[in-house]
Order: C-alpha cells, then structure tokens, then sequence
C-alpha cells in the first residue's frame, strides 16, 4: 500500500488553533498563579492569530485534503472568520462576568478555545467521521463550562441536562449516518451525494436515515419538537456561558445542516425537506407564543432562539443556493445579535443580581439612558423592525422561501414575526414607561462593557443601513 | 447464516431499549449515563453490519472513534453527576427539576 502524505497546508488553521489551544491550557497550570489575565489575553491573541492566517489563505475554490475528508472553501473560510469575530466578543464580555461572579479560571478560555477548534472541524468536514469529530470536541467543551461554576446548583442541572441531551441528539444523528453509509457505501459527502443521484441506494433505509439526521440535527440547533432543553439550559447556566452557547456554535450548527443536507443529499430532497417544513412551522410558533409567558430574560431570549432557528430553517428548506445563503447570512446575523443581547444582561450583573429578570430592567431609562437605547436596537434587531440589520435578515429569508413556492408559509413567519415582536417591545416598555424598584444609577459593570455592548449595538444600526457588504459575502460564499 | 437484517434488528432493539430507558427513567442519572452508551452501542453494530456487509472497512473505523469519544463523553459525564451529587446529595432524575419557567 502507498501512503500519500496529505497536503497539510488547507487545515493550517485549525492545527495552529490546536497548537496554541494546548500550549495555553498547559501554560495557563505556571500562569494563573502570577498573572491572572495571561490565559484571557493568549486567548484572544490566538483568535487575532488564526483569524489572519484565514485571511492571508482565503480561497474561493474548494480544496480537498486527508483523503476527501476536509474541505476549505469560502463558505467554510467565512463562517470561521464570523466565528472568530463572534469569540472575541464573547470572552471580552466573559472575562468581566466571571471577575465579578468570582468563579475566573483560566479553564474557562481554554475550554472556549477548544469549543471553537470543534467548531472550525465541523464547518471544514466532508465526511461523517470528521463531522462527528468536531460535534464533539465543540460538545465535550461546552459540557465542560456549563458546569465549571461547580457550587451553583442550577449550573450543574443545566449541564446535566444539556448532556444528556446533548448524547442522545449525537446519538439519534450516528444512527442516521450509519443507516446512510449502509445504504450508500461511503462516507465522504460529494460520493455520497453521486450515489444517492444515480439511484443505486436502497430508497427506504436512505429514508430511514435521513429522519434520524434530521431530528439529530433538530435536537443540536434547539428546533421544535426537541427544543425542550433550550429554556432551562440558557437559564441554568451562568450568563458568560449563556452567551458562549447561544451564539458561536449556532454557526457550526448551520454549517453541519448545510454539509449534509445540501452537500450530501442534495437528491432527498423531497424527504427532508417535508420534515424541515414542519420543523420551522412549530419552531416559529412555539418561539412566538411561549416567550409572552416568561419572566426570565434569558428564558425569553432561548425561545426567541428557537423563533429564529424555525426562520432561518425557511431558508435552508426552500433548498435552493440562494436559500442556503439568505440562512446564512441570517445566522450569523442572529449570532452577532445575540452577542449584543446576553452582552447587556452580563454587562449590567452584579454580584449577588444576575440582572437577568425582565423586572430588573423596569426603568432602565432612568437609571442608564444610554444602555436603555442599546438594548432597544438590540430587542429591535431582534425583532426584525427595520433599519436594523434583523430586518434584513428577515426578509431575505422570506424572500428565498417566496421564490420557492411556499408563499403561505412565507405569511404564516411573518405572522409569527409581528407576534413575537410583542414580547420584545414589552421589555423596551418595561425600560422606558415602568417606575424603576431601584431608582439608583447603574453602569455597566466596567467601561470595557460599556464600550463592548455599545459597539456591538451599533454594529447592529450600522449593518442595517449598508448591509450589502455581508448579504454579498453571504451570497458568494454558497 | 445469519443475514444483514438480523444484525439491523438487532441495532434497532438495543436503540430502542436506550430510549426507553432515556424516557422513561425517573430515578437514577446512572442509568441515563448506561442508556447512552447503549445507544452508541446500537449504531456500532449497524455500522459493523453494513461495512461487513458492503465489505468496506470505513465502517469499523468509523466504530474505533465513536469508542474513542464514548469513553470521554462518560467521563465527562461522571464528573457532572458527582457535581450534582455535590450540589443536591441526590442523583434522582426527579430531583433535577428546579429549572422551570
């Protein structure tokens, strides 16, 4: 047998990523005892690092290497610079969350860094074995911090939750792929997608398999019927944590949806996308009408979550590129949202409050005008009212679903949209019209905060008004 | 001779047996943590079926990483159960249930 050194240069991001990955969890052991913040500071200086090295390598054909198995390509080159951009904001925000909550500890960046080394795997993956790999690398680590505020009851029931769970839907998708491989003979996507179009597959168990696929994915990115961990998970867990999870891996999560469904099984179209139909009409609804009910911010935020990911499965159901791209843009829309809205709930807990009760934000005008205005353009975006960039998001993916045929559906999200607007306009009432309980001054717990959460909103604002840049390189990249 | 679809019954029993035991089990975190390790074991032996079968061998490497991860997903596992043990002095499912809304 001959062995072919593969071409190691197209993964240089992720074995980069590795390298500093390990030597910071090693040096992190010598570090924390007289430098407390070199963990954080290596941290982002490793996603400054592989940020640019991405650049200096972007590609726009795709390259193949290790056997077929890892692919790199513009879609996967921008979605990791998105996931990068998205990670320096979140251990900005992290680190003074976990300052002021007194659990700091190196592990946390690593853990972080290790998450985001699975997440590069799984965008970059062209067979089962490495999508399988990066779920769980990403997975593992996010079990990991769930759990690291080890004396907080909730945070362990959450992390509990989140990995059983979190095992099964890995489970339900490893029986998917093993009735696929059966029924196909390979694991590699491209192959398999040839294979599936000349027919030569056993329709039923290609069936069979594509229904597991389906709900595992399902279970991953928190759609209904298998969202019920989503609540409690983003409630359980320490908001640094929250903002880690509700944001980042959602790309990988659209990343992996894109590999498989359009990349692998282009030809089954007609079996999954009947299941995603059905999928984004009770995620858009659930989303809507449970969120009315809560009194958590970050309860609400979860099933407004689960609202967004019925909407951008609209776009990957109309199972056209262009749709592909107009969900694309939209969860990376959705991810640079997020890290704006769990922002603010961080960068406004103090010890002892988490300041994560809708009640805690009543009056929020009064106490800080300034954070009140960013969290109006955050719930605004959110809420998909223009000119924020939510706006544009929305009707992209409305758009792609229209040009498909499904125009009812198309009314059925708009309807579930304005629904849902009521519930983010209720907190922007809550912070403007209601009498504070405390009518104190408050400030963002430090001025970097303040400036993070500031620019992040404003990002929002600005994306809004010249959004063609991004819908661009969301529309080039698929 | 023992055919592909007995082995494929069989993966679909042990699949079976682990939801029930996801499901339907209200009291120990333990057998949460058995029932998983029964579902990999169910897609294990579809994929040794099928790579016998198609006489591939991806499929048995296929079954050497899933091992791999299974035995660091329990890990990981474990040390959340003795966290909440820490926290609740219990294991029972029904105990976990304060995260409500």
């Amino acid at each position: 047998m001959n062995f072919v050194i593969p071409s190691f240069a197209p993964a240089m991001p992720e074995m980069v990523l590795l390298a500093l990955a390990s030597f910071i969890l090693v040096a992190d052991t010598f570090w924390s005892k007289r430098y407390q913040f070199a963990t954080y500071y290596a941290t982002q200086i490793s996603l400054v690092v592989v940020g640019f090295l991405i650049l200096a390598s972007f590609t726009t054909e795709q390259v193949f290497t290790f056997n077929d198995s890892f692919v790199r390509d513009s879609f996967a080159d921008i979605l990791k610079l998105f996931t990068l951009i998205v990670s320096l904001g979140i251990f900005l925000f992290s680190r003074e969350y976990l300052l002021q909550h007194k659990f700091y500890s190196g592990e946390f960046f690593v853990l972080g860094l290790f998450g985001i080394l699975g997440m590069f795997v799984m965008i970059s993956a062209n067979n089962f074995i490495v999508l399988y790999m990066g779920l769980e690398i990403m997975s593992l680590a996010m079990y990991a911090m769930i759990a690291l505020r080890r004396n907080s009851g909730t945070a362990v029931e959450a992390g509990m939750k989140y990995f059983v769970l979190g095992a099964l839907a890995t489970g339900m998708l490893l029986y998917g792929f093993s009735m696929i491989y059966g029924a196909t003979g390979t694991i590699t996507f491209p192959e398999m997608a040839q294979v599936i179009n000349s027919g030569k597959a056993d329709g039923i168990v290609l069936a069979f398999g594509v229904v597991f696929v389906v709900i595992g994915l399902a279970f991953k990115l928190g759609a209904v019927p298998f969202h019920m961990w989503m609540p409690d998970v983003y409630h359980g867990s320490p908001t640094a944590v929250t903002l880690y999870l509700g944001t980042a891996p959602k790309l990988a999560g659209f990343a992996m949806v894109y590999r498989l469904l359009y990349e692998a099984m282009p030809g089954l179209v007609e079996d999954w996308q009947s299941l995603l139909i059905a999928i984004s009409i009770l995620s858009m609804g659930v989303g809507a009408i449970a969120a009315i009910a809560q009194d958590n911010l970050k309860r609400m935020l979860a099933y407004s979550g689960i609202g967004h990911v019925g909407f951008m499965l609209m776009g990957v159901l109309a199972a056209t590129a262009d749709g592909f791209s107009a969900a694309m843009f939209y969860v990376i829309i959705y991810a640079i949202t997020g890290v704006a809205g769990f922002g603010m709930i961080v960068a406004l807990s103090k010890a002892g409050n988490e300041f994560d009760r809708i009640v805690d934000f009543k009056g929020l005008n009064a106490r800080n005008p300034w954070l009140a205005l960013m969290m109006l353009i955050t719930l605004f975006s959110m809420a998909g009212i223009p000119p924020f960039i939510g706006f544009w998001a929305k009707i992209l993916v409305i758009e792609e679903v229209v040009k498909a045929g499904f125009t009812w559906l198309a009314v059925y999200a708009v309807i579930t949209a304005v629904i849902s607007a009521f519930y983010y306009l209720r907190v922007v009432k809550s912070m403007y019209f209601d009498k504070p309980e405390d009518s104190a001054p408050i400030e963002a717990i430090t001025p970097a905060l303040n400036w993070g959460v500031s620019l992040t909103a404003i990002v929002l604002l600005l994306l809004g008004l010249l959004p063609s840049t991004i819908i661009d390189l969301a529309y080039l990249s698929i | 001779m023992i055919a592909l679809s007995d082995y494929l019954i069989f993966g679909a029993v042990l699949f079976m047996i682990s939801m029930a035991g996801i499901f339907l089990n209200r009291k120990n975190v333990i057998v949460l943590l058995m029932a998983i390790e029964l579902l990999l074991l169910a897609v294990n032996t579809n994929l040794v079926a099928f790579s016998h079968y198609l006489n591939d061998v991806t499929g048995q490497i296929f079954v050497f990483f899933i091992m791999t991860v299974a035995a660091a997903e329990a890990a990981i596992g474990l040390a959340i159960i003795v966290l909440v043990f820490r926290n609740r002095k219990s294991i029972n499912v029904d105990d976990l249930g304060s995260l409500k809304g």
